[in-house]
């Protein structure tokens, strides 16, 4: 008799060889989760390598998902089930296990020789290691095997079938339907039917052995979520990048034209990008990043829409071209898909530490505006959002992302196409009386003449130009009225785009401000402290530059301003200097997003101060 | 230009000239290919708001500003990104690349290269002078060894690049070189590059007068040219000097030069031939004026058909809408999984 108990809210983790197929297993669990209904946020981690050795815990791939009967926002801090295929996953999963936690183990894959790799003198499984956990070994690969007996296949063929049969022991354990994964693995391996048997095989078979064994005393199930209505896929932040771009190039009527150099996490959009080609998508893969962003340059000059992204170091290369945007006042959108640094750092894991290279990275007075997307869905309309605000105001945009952002997926809600905002161009026509640097009153911008044209022949460049005429100019007062234009310029983005709303109340003890991927932390952080009565209020930004005029208005009301961020406290410096307040950080930088807890008690320990009599 | 030796000449009053002031030093090798550039734009049947310069920095890259088309005056050395994404967005236009050997060869270097390679069909023109004009007298990637400039008082011990044959390494379709005291030559090879379809590069020798002046002195001198220039000429035996008596062929692979008598036939001297498919021939010809003895090539080295990349670019855009239809945004977002919540 099967012992149901009901949960809202559960985080899994799947781990790994990197050939064991764990991302394939996690996204089959997330699709079949969002199928079910719950609210769910995911968490790919890659090992760095290619092609790491098998065993070693430098090698572990690993997949977490939180999902839950109510709404949430990251992929969980505390792992209730680790599912360790080999010692390696075992080892490095510990650490987020939550006391108690459930353990599924390959037992096949605890060998001396892996037991070694992964650091352990004796086998975790004999010597009490593991308790304090719900510890559950099973034979997995020879399970599986067992199960593909009759298929045609060799051992060392079978054993790739093995994380379905994970697979299907935690879809016994949480009460979950196969057939969505089923359905999935036929019609991804129609054309090598014995493969698709085998996997559905062994799918079964590892929910059948958790059924017949009674393996776990108790399974779980986790109600529907409340969750908006309306068709819904799986987005991760570099998917969502690239179909912004080209829902804006649709919207605007105008080909986009992206030139990138392949740089781990952005490689992924060029990628995508240059598969759409049908869209009217024109993509380079340039020589090195300054080439890129120079061509894009070139483009949006010829009156294309110039894109291009990069990383952190590829950002550092393309600023001097940054500058000539800035200069030739063209529309262009620069997208940073932010990796932890300096240099070549830890390519593969998150940080948010280019703020200040983004905004002031550049040499003189180059102001540029720039939008963080704040969860993998949220890309889509940060990069909608760049391509109408770079084309509205003729200014470079950049886009922060970052890796925890690219490789991590979310639901999202289709939109409706006609309801996106509207992208209107107006280039300047054959005839007019056409001056390069003339400006629309309202926000600032020159007019975009395209190369073509008869009677608009003008020349771009990077030497300082004269107010009105565009001409070279050296004239010193013509030079400081225009460095103060195109300040302001940027300034006035900030009366076109939409401010966001503060979360909670709008004055009390601590308001906790953030930018880009911490929103989900921030939020459940934030959430959960109200939810204890706690005097906290949460103000995201969405535009880092320039800010948004309410900011002022709320850290004013606030006794203690907070500013988490996964860097030193960049985003803390911008708003120490502009409101002169004395915000703390809270700043962590273990190339991973911050954890809800830590920041919690952050918060806490400044709502406590009061009591210590600040 | 040196900066700020502000020099206004009258522009002459054609179609091209632009409004604005020539900043060049007096007696700068620039006039005289700004000169033929503006006689030559009208005759290659390019409307003039079709034509786009795009230069980098250096005197040279000041350029787009004399001519009254667009123009795009850069970073160092990035021009050609630029007009990569220019050629794609509008295959259309006619764009010219003007840059410097510093803009091109040392700080640009890895531009040129690929552009080349992709054959994209523009012109650029490199003023060579072999000096750092703009940032007063630096020796460059073409200095000859030994030479002594500001930053080699002791001589220079790099040596220079020969950018004919970087170029045509690079895939470069079109190769071509002239000097500016030749300005008849000059416009007959802006013209060539002009009407050429894939990625062409000719290189002008120009005289710095203020910090390199007479490095080309030997190939401009009446008493010395003759003997010291060799013009290829599509068909003809490799021939030169006063007479046309002197004459180029392979010994082995030794190149030598030989002096004909009045009646000699030329018969086995080698035939210039541009388009030849064997890249070796235009190499070999591109590094004779590098051996002591033996005259400079100019005129036409490679001039070869390719598709190019702008070509190619819309050839595949145009492919995947037929393959899959032009792009629809709520098929796109639909694409893959999906679940509908009631
Ligand atoms: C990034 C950068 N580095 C250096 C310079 C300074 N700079 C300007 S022009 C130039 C060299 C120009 O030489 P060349 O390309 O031969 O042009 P010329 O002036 O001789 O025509 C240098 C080093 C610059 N403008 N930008
Ligand atoms: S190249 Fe030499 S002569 Fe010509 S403008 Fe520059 S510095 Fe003057
Ligand atoms: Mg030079």
């Amino acid at each position: 008799m099967k012992n149901i108990q009901e949960v809202s809210r559960v985080t899994i983790r799947f781990a790994g060889d990197s050939g064991d197929g764990i991302q394939l297993t996690g996204n089959q669990f997330t699709r079949t989760t969002a199928i079910a209904l719950n609210d769910l946020s995911t968490l790919p981690d890659y090992p760095a390598e290619i092609r790491a050795p098998a065993g070693t815990l430098y090698g572990v791939s690993g997949f977490q998902i939180q999902f839950s009967s109510q709404n949430i926002h990251t992929p969980g801090d505390e792992v209730d089930v680790l599912v360790a295929m080999n010692p390696a996953a075992l080892q490095s999963g510990l650490k987020s296990l939550k006391k108690n936690g459930i353990i599924i183990i390959n037992g096949d894959a605890f060998t001396e020789r892996n037991l070694r790799m992964a650091n352990f003198s004796e086998n975790p499984l004999e010597n009490g290691f593991l308790a304090g956990y719900q510890v559950y070994p099973v034979d997995i690969t020879r399970l599986s095997r067992d199960a593909l007996e009759k298929i045609e296949l060799t051992h060392k063929e079978k054993d790739r079938c093995k994380n379905f049969f994970a697979l299907g022991m935690v879809y016994w354990l949480y009460n979950r339907s196969m057939d969505a994964t089923v359905e999935w693995i036929e019609r991804k391996f129609s054309r090598q039917p014995i493969w698709a048997e085998a996997n559905v095989l062994a799918l079964k078979a590892g929910r059948n052995y958790a059924e017949a064994t009674e393996l776990f005393a108790t399974s779980y199930r986790v109600p529907e979520a409340k969750i908006e209505p309306g068709i819904y896929r799986q987005i991760t932040g570099n998917e969502a990048l690239t179909f912004g771009l080209i829902a804006a190039a649709a919207k605007a009527r105008r080909n986009i034209f992206y030139g990138s150099y392949p740089i781990t996490p952005a490689s992924d959009v060029l990628q995508y990008m240059a598969s759409y080609k049908h869209f009217g998508i024109k993509t380079l893969q340039a020589e090195d990043e300054i080439a890129a962003i120079g061509a894009a340059i070139g483009a949006s000059f010829a009156g294309d829409i110039g894109v291009t992204a990069t990383s952190g170091p590829g950002l550092a290369l393309k600023s001097e071209f940054l500058g000539l945007a800035v200069m030739t006042e063209l529309p262009l959108v620069v997208m940073d898909i932010q990796r932890s640094g300096p240099s070549t750092g830890m390519p593969t894991k998150t940080e948010q530490a280019d703020l200040l290279q983004g905004l002031f990275g550049r040499s003189g007075e180059a102001p540029i505006p720039a939008i963080a997307a704040s969860s993998p869905a949220d890309c889509f309309y940060a990069a909608y959002e760049a391509v109408r605000v770079a084309i509205r105001f003729m200014v470079p945009v950049l886009v922060f992302s970052d890796a925890y952002l690219a490789n991590g997926a979310e639901p999202w809600k289709i939109p409706d196409t006609e309801g996106l905002p509207e992208i209107e161009i107006e280039f300047a026509k054959a005839g007019e009386d056409y001056a390069p640097y003339l400006r629309d009153p309202q926000t600032l911008a020159r007019r975009w003449a395209l190369p073509g044209t008869p009677g608009l022949e003008h020349r771009l460049g990077g030497l300082e130009k004269q107010d009105v005429t565009g001409n070279v100019s050296y004239d010193p007062d013509n030079h400081e009225k225009m460095v103060r234009l195109r300040a302001e310029k940027v300034q006035r983005v900030g009366e076109f785009v939409e401010e966001p709303e503060i979360y909670g109340d709008s004055r009390g003890e601590v308001l906790v401000v953030s930018w880009g991927s911490t929103y989900g932390t921030v939020l459940t952080a934030v959430e959960q402290l109200r939810k204890e009565g706690k005097s906290a209020s949460f103000y995201h930004l969405r535009w880092v530059n320039p800010l948004p005029k309410k900011l002022e208005t709320y850290i004013r009301r606030f006794r203690r301003v907070i500013v988490p961020e996964v860097n030193l406290g960049q985003l803390r410096r911008i708003i120490r200097s502009t409101y002169l307040v004395d915000a703390v950080g809270f700043n962590r930088m273990k190339g991973q997003p911050i954890s809800v807890s830590e920041l919690k008690q952050a918060i806490e320990a400044l709502l406590e101060e009061k009591n210590n009599g600040r | 230009m040196a900066d700020n030796i502000p020099v206004t000449t009258k522009s002459p009053k054609e179609d091209f000239a632009s409004d604005q002031d020539v900043r060049w030093c007096p007696g700068c090798g620039d006039y005289a290919i700004l000169a033929q550039m503006k006689k030559v734009l009208p005759e290659i049947g390019v409307p003039r708001e079709k034509v786009v310069f795009i230069s980098g920095i250096g005197c040279a890259s000041r350029f787009p500003y004399y001519i009254n088309s667009y123009g795009f005056h850069t970073i160092h050395g990035r021009a050609p990104a630029v007009a990569t994404g220019i050629k794609l967005a509008n295959p259309e236009l006619s764009v010219w690349i003007i840059t410097g050997d510093g803009d091109s060869l040392s700080i640009g270097g890895n531009h040129l290269i690929h552009l080349c390679r992709r054959n994209l069909d523009v012109n650029v023109i490199l003023f060579n002078n072999q000096i750092y004009g703009l940032t007063k007298g630096q020796y460059s990637p073409t200095s000859p060894l030994g030479k002594v400039t500001k930053t080699t008082p002791y001589g220079s011990i790099d040596r220079p690049f020969n950018p004919i044959s970087l170029v045509l390494s690079a895939g470069a379709t079109f190769v071509a070189r002239t000097i500016d005291r030749d300005t008849k030559h000059m416009a007959e090879i802006f013209k060539r590059a002009a009407a050429h379809k894939g990625c062409s590069f000719v290189e002008v020798y120009q005289n710095c007068n203020i910090f390199n002046d007479g490095a080309y002195r030997l190939l401009t001198e009446p008493e010395t040219k003759f003997d010291q220039v060799l013009y290829l000429e599509d068909g003809k035996p490799l021939i030169y000097g006063k007479e046309k008596n002197r004459g180029l062929r392979f010994n082995g692979f030794e190149t030598e030069a030989l002096e004909m008598n009045e009646s000699a036939e030329n018969k086995d001297l080698p035939v210039h031939r541009e388009n030849s498919e064997n890249e070796a021939y235009a190499q070999w010809l591109s590094r004779i004026g590098d051996v002591p003895g033996l005259p400079v090539p100019v005129g036409v080295f490679r001039a070869v058909q390719r598709p190019t990349y702008e070509q190619l670019s819309e050839q595949q855009l145009a492919g995947a809408i037929q393959k899959k239809g032009p792009g629809d945004l709520k098929q796109l977002f639909i694409s893959g999984d999906t679940w509908k919540v009631e």
